[in-house]
């Protein structure tokens, strides 16, 4: 008997297994009026902790798609999105990454949101010459290779763009506004030793000490943690004008009513990570607190009215949040590359569309949603205007843009 | 070393949680020794099962007025989770190998994270708790929340009802009987499954207690947060000597002060900054663990007891 249960289990287990792998793969490329189809691939996190950011992604390239389809832009092709949830997990990642990869449809992959997930799909992504293109990641890691920090800066990966600009702007630019625009001397550093939050707390730093500012103590968290009273204690005791958290939102939002709760009244300060609705939501102490975040306000740009009303329009339940016309041009980045090969080969797609697609997107330019897109010779976006937003009266107001240059030495 | 009381207050108020938490672990360990991985998961349903009640109670309701009731919404949600545990995921494997029920175990944690993380509205992320307003207390050079305050009350107060139980009452004895010999017990006509019912119950309805206490110290409840504070207590109860009552929360209140005492105090020793801080807390828990149990293998409280398997 027990025999036969342990058989039955293999047998579904395996039928499992086989169902599942049978869904990567598709052959069919032609849909019903002739058109091609190109698959435009999606990963962000949907669900989870960070699913407000992901979500307002995932929304904003369906969007892209919607309008290029609507409107014609690239004749004799239907584009499709293909979305997957990645969980803010690097494993799930890679995995969602090979599995667009197996379908020969998908020419370009917008995502991810997290810089830690995005190394583990990178090489996936080089394999396939398959075009992946973050609107969010911000590690300078990704497009420079390790050494930017000696300026021995290297591209890493070929099929690599993004178009947020990297940790070492925005952490200079948050350290330039820390000590200019609001006048700190003294700063408590802590980050959640994620590699996103270290590398936007050491390029603050770099910045905030070459200025003359000081550090009255650093120290870092899990990400994970929701109690914080021991840290913020240590805080206190050391009195800074400025606490600068290098991390996103679910950790930060408690991190700062703690503080606040524990007598430290100084404002929060942290990157784009922060600068979230659920920021405020889940912190009824944010009053004061700053972010920044890549590219100037959305609502304040002429280019961006008509994605926010579009948006609208479209009907979507999640807010486009921190990265959604970033995400909306990275789509466009695609679907302008595939324009350009589909243009080239005389109005069909080529068969070795793939690598015509990443060598397109190295020449694409257009002006987006977040401002003018085009890609530097490590991939990295062209555009870096940073924003600084302030918590007032229980949503992020900006207080000041500019275009951050002073590091570019390349 | 000005900050000494107020680290001592943190560590407290985080042990006493732990410790909290810590008992269900204990004892439905001492009962029928098996390590309930998934109390973790009943401590987390009981703070969504409070705010499912604030949030069902008419707006505007001042939180001290709703406390009482959220309270008793997150006890019966989480008894209700650990009392379904029992009879469906653990009764059936009573005589398997002890194998069986840990891995079913840690199957139910799954399963009940992603229950709430599926089902419960906005559940994919953290939810808001309703916390207290006002400015917080000054104790003895200690800033003290007001939400805080609610554990440092619940804790003593629990421990106290659950010691008068245990000594005093009818089926407080026939617990210690059957954690003793559950077949003797049997024999002298001790109803040994539902003693075996009501540690779970007893132990779900402390981990509400400590859910109720979490959501109001941290803001927030979301479906991952059983997982470290349930490994947390599980350490706190293997701590102070698992099995016995008081050690686990002796054992939650050591390692949160040690926790407290680890993130500001260890970076001022000589040589060993780069160890200090929140980062590496969590070490020094596990570090105190291992000593301790290296020195005394059955935990601060803990008695020598004959292996009876």
């Amino acid at each position: 008997m027990r025999h036969r249960s342990l058989l039955i289990l293999t047998t579904a287990v395996t039928a499992g297994a086989l169902t599942l792998s049978a869904c990567g793969s598709r052959g069919e490329n032609k849909s019903g009026d002739g058109k091609a189809t190109v698959v435009i691939g999606l990963d962000a996190p949907t669900t989870g902790e960070l699913s407000a950011l992901g979500l307002g992604i995932r929304n904003s390239a369906q969007l892209a798609i919607d309008n290029a389809n609507k409107a014609g832009e690239v004749k004799g092709v239907t584009f499709k999105l293909e979305a997957l949830d990645d969980k803010a997990l690097p494993n799930v990642g890679q995995q969602n990454t090979t599995k667009l990869a197996g379908d020969k449809d998908v020419l370009g992959i917008v995502g991810p949101l997290n810089s830690g997930v995005a190394q583990s799909m990178q090489q996936v992504s080089k394999q396939n010459n398959l075009t992946l293109i973050s609107p969010a990641n911000t590690t300078p890691d990704l497009t420079q290779g390790p050494d930017w920090r000696k300026d021995k800066r290297v591209r890493q990966f070929p099929t690599y763009f993004r178009t947020a600009t990297t940790d070492e702007v925005q952490g200079a630019f948050d350290g330039q506004y820390a000590w200019e625009k609001v006048k700190a001397k003294k700063v408590y550093i802590i980050d959640d030793q994620k590699t996103y939050g270290v590398g936007l707390a050491s390029s603050f730093k770099d910045q905030f000490t070459k200025l003359g500012g000081k550090v009255a103590g650093s120290e870092h968290v899990s990400p994970d943690d929701r109690d914080f009273k021991a840290v913020v204690s240590k805080v206190k005791s050391a009195k800074p004008d400025l606490v600068f958290y290098g991390g996103e939102y679910p950790a930060s939002g408690p991190l700062s009513q703690q503080l606040k709760d524990g007598g430290v009244t100084v404002p929060l300060m942290g990157g784009d990570g922060m600068y979230s609705g659920d920021y405020i939501k889940l912190n009824k102490k944010a009053q004061g607190d700053y972010a920044s975040s890549v590219g100037k306000p959305v609502e304040d740009l002429p280019s961006a009215k008509k994605f926010i009303a579009d948006y609208k329009a479209a009907g979507f339940k999640e807010a486009y949040e921190a990265y959604g016309g970033s995400a909306y041009d990275s789509t466009w980045a695609v679907i302008q590359a595939v324009k350009a090969v589909v243009g080239a080969n005389s109005g069909k797609l080529p068969d070795d569309a793939r690598k015509k697609v990443v060598d397109a997107m190295n020449k694409v330019t257009f002006d987006g949603v977040t401002g003018h897109i085009a890609f530097d010779k490590y991939g990295d976006t062209t555009n870096t205007m940073i924003t600084a937003y302030q918590v007032d009266k229980g949503a992020w107001a900006s207080r000041f843009s500019a275009e951050f240059k002073k590091f570019d030495k390349s | 070393m000005s900050e000494l009381p107020q680290q001592l207050a943190n560590g407290l108020i985080l042990g006493a949680m732990y410790g909290l938490i810590a008992i269900g672990y204990t004892m439905v360990y001492g009962i029928v020794q098996l390590i309930n991985f998934a109390h973790g998961e009943i401590f987390m349903v009981g703070g969504f099962g409070a705010l499912s009640v604030f949030l069902a109670l008419p707006a505007g309701t001042s939180l001290a007025l709703a406390l009482p009731v959220m309270l008793l919404g997150g006890i019966a949600v989480s008894v209700l989770v650990g009392i379904a545990a029992e009879r469906f995921a653990y009764r059936p494997l009573r005589g398997a190998p002890r194998l069986a029920p840990l891995i079913t175990a840690i199957g139910l944690s799954i399963a009940l994270q992603q229950a709430i993380w599926k089902w419960y509205p906005d559940g994919k992320q953290a939810r808001v708790f309703p916390q207290f307003k006002g400015r917080a207390f000054d104790i003895l050079g200690a800033t003290v929340q007001r939400g805080d305050i609610f554990v440092l009350i619940a804790a003593p107060a629990c421990m106290i009802a659950l010691g008068f139980f245990v000594a005093k009452t009818r089926s407080g004895r026939a617990m210690q009987a059957t954690a003793q010999d559950p077949d003797t017990a049997k024999l002298m006509g001790i109803n040994t499954d539902r003693i075996i019912v009501l540690a779970f119950a007893i132990g779900a309805a402390f981990a509400g207690v400590a859910a109720v206490a979490y959501g109001l110290r941290t803001g927030e409840v979301q479906f991952r947060m059983g997982f470290i504070m349930g490994l947390k207590a599980f350490t706190a109860a293997v701590l102070g000597g698992i099995g016995n009552i008081y050690g686990a929360m002796l054992g939650g209140v050591v390692l949160g002060i040690a926790e407290a005492l680890a993130t500001a105090y260890i970076e001022e020793i000589p040589g060993m900054e780069q160890f200090g801080g929140g980062a590496w807390k969590d070490v020094w828990a596990f570090v105190l663990l291992i000593l301790v149990l290296l020195l005394r293998p059955q935990g601060l409280l803990g008695e020598r007891v004959a292996d009876r398997a």
